[in-house]
């Protein structure tokens, strides 16, 4: 691999494996999926049923927190406390950078996802659950799901304050859940141009429900191969349609 | 082939509401001759920094050329051969000395195994030993300044620039940078460094460019700038009558006893002295008075256009951030 990016992308995992707040969230993302156990008590129907729906929320959950709230810092503090001065005046091009970034808050993620699902796996069994496949593809899909998320923060970190790009991301992600209602509020609009412009809008806006599967998974089915291929190359695309526009941005800006 | 070439470098920042334009460097022209240390020299707010910055691609210069020898600077190959310390560094404060400059090994693809021994041989040249494994966080002002010093030569550059380099450094810190940057160029390194303190420049540099108002207003080796530019002798005599004296040159000072005469030329020294001696005086002293840097860098600053970038640098400081 390149030797800056990869040195971006480890020195990124390095100072989120250094950082308390990391644990702290990953934690409390474990703590909240197992305290599933209590909720399954409280409820009637299939406890199991309830543990993993649960659970999986609680991981999905913290999750995206982990990655919104490391992301919008990721290009900013760089820049802020000048830190990139040294590394832009490097042979490192600034495509470099960002993908290092993104890269290494990815393996950020996939080391949090990992260590989280391993405990909910170990849960589980010890729950008297079986090992199901079908788990660990909800957990690949989340984990794209991320990797959009991930691109998304990292754009607006590129450009803007950390809670402006807050607010921007949080807004995308949600605005991304919603969009199986895109077509009732599409139906709504009259005016041609704005049909239009719902439709351009419909392909621009991330489309995140796709990459969540939890329902299918809990009640024990799963997407059937050509969807989840779908779902994959849409990831791919629109993480790297992101990356595109960050790196774009990223290549004009000028540092102080 | 020049280290570094500058021409017609200009530079302009816009206010918030880009309504206002201000011209930090209306055409900066330099050049750097391999194995030289050139002194870039210039008050708060002259455009020094931004100039560097141009240089190396972290501001867009509006017009101009920047080279590094032979090459254009903006180019990945040239930043291979510069090594760069930013004004007041700040370093990733998670990390120690030493995995920072790994860090910064690992970006010029430098082998592990080259990489340890360049390390601790940088660690002990700038004189972090024994500090190499203390977090960042911890380090003090002058300590990342050394590791800032440290990592700009981990790619053994051919160019290093430094900006302010002698910044938040004690008088031994002081002394072993002047050092360190005289054994650079003992290797053959050339150094260009920005300072707004006379005294570092004057002990070390071998060329000096003076910027101000965002022009170079003079450019040349020092020891000819100064010696060009010997202002008066100054001739110390006593043993002699006021009187007498006033009669030779009318204009005089005294003081312990000497009187002391300010003469402009090598010609009036000699018709001077020879009349004091011819009427019993005693010669203390001849001395050919030098401008030094000093007053050379104060004459710009009063000779030249108003220094605008920093009278104005109060009102758009923060603004037109
Ligand atoms: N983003 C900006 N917008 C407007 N003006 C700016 C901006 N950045 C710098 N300036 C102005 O440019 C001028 C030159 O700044 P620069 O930092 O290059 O000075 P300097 O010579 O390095 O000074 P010092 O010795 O204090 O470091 C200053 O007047 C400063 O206010
Ligand atoms: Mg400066």
């Amino acid at each position: 691999m390149n030797p800056g990016i990869r040195g971006i992308a480890v020195n990124t995992f390095r100072e989120s494996a250094r950082n308390k707040m990391f644990y702290l969230l990953v934690f409390f993302g474990v703590l909240f999926a197992l305290s599933s156990r209590l909720v399954s008590f409280l409820t009637l129907g299939d406890a199991m049923k309830v543990l993993k729906d649960t659970g999986l929320a609680a991981i999905n959950f913290f999750c995206v927190l982990i990655a919104i709230f490391t992301g919008i810092n990721l290009v900013y503090k760089e820049v802020e406390k000048k830190t990139v001065l040294a590394i832009l005046s490097k042979p490192v091009r600034r495509d470099e950078f960002i993908l290092g970034k993104f890269l290494g808050l990815a393996l950020t993620m996939l080391a949090a996802l990992a260590a989280m699902a391993a405990i909910f796996f170990a849960f589980i069994l010890l729950n008297g659950g079986g090992f199901d496949w079908r788990i660990l593809l909800y957990f690949a899909m989340l984990f794209l799901e991320l990797l959009v998320i991930i691109a998304v923060s990292l754009l607006f970190s590129a450009f803007t304050t950390p809670i402006l790009a807050f607010i921007f991301t949080v807004s995308l992600y949600l605005i991304g859940h919603v969009m199986w209602t895109y077509n009732e509020f599409k139906a709504l609009l009259r005016a041609p141009a704005m049909k239009v412009l719902s439709e351009i809008l419909y392909y621009l806006l991330p489309n995140l429900d796709k990459f969540n599967i939890k329902n299918e998974v809990v009640l024990g089915t799963a997407p059937g191969a050509a969807t989840i291929l779908y779902t994959v190359l849409y990831g791919a695309v629109y993480t790297a349609a992101l990356l595109a526009l960050a790196v774009l941005i990223f290549r004009r800006r000028e540092f102080q | 082939m020049k280290a570094l070439e500058i021409k017609g470098l200009k530079k302009s920042f816009r206010s918030n509401f880009l309504i206002r334009r201000y011209d930090i460097l209306k055409g900066i022209d330099l050049d750097v001759e391999p194995g030289e240390i050139y002194g870039f020299l210039g008050p708060n707010g002259a455009g020094k920094t931004t100039t560097i910055k141009c240089v190396l691609g972290l501001l867009r210069a509006d017009a101009g050329e920047v080279s590094v020898a032979g090459q254009p600077a903006a180019s990945v190959e040239a930043r291979r051969r510069i090594g760069f310390l930013p004004e007041n560094p700040f370093f990733y404060d998670y990390l120690s000395a030493r995995e920072y400059l790994r860090f910064a090994t690992s970006l010029f693809a430098i082998p592990q195994a080259e990489a340890d021994g360049r390390i601790a041989a940088l660690i002990h040249r700038v004189g972090l030993s024994g500090h190499e494994d203390l977090k960042l966080r911890k380090y003090s002002k002058g300590m990342i300044q050394r590791l800032g010093l440290a990592q700009a030569m981990i790619n053994d550059p051919e160019l290093l620039i430094l900006d302010e380099p002698f910044s938040g450094l004690d008088p031994v810190g002081r002394k072993d940078l002047r050092t360190l940057i005289f054994s650079l160029r003992e290797q053959g390194k050339t150094i260009f460094f920005s300072s707004h303190i006379l005294q570092d420049m004057e002990l070390m540099v071998d060329r000096v460019g003076i910027i101000l108002g965002g022009t170079i207003r003079r450019q040349g080796r020092l020891s000819e700038m100064v010696e060009r530019s010997t202002q008066y002798y100054e001739v110390v005599c006593d043993r002699i009558a006021p009187r007498e004296l006033a009669q030779i040159q009318g204009d005089f000072a005294s003081r312990d006893g000497h009187f002391i005469l300010t003469l402009p030329s090598e010609g009036d020294v000699n018709l001077v002295v020879e009349s004091i001696i011819h009427n019993g005086g005693r010669i203390v002293a001849v001395t050919p008075v030098k401008m030094t840097l000093e007053d050379i860098f104060f004459s710009e600053m009063a000779g030249g256009a108003p220094p605008a970038p920093t009278s104005r640098s109060g009102e758009t400081g923060g603004g037109a951030r």
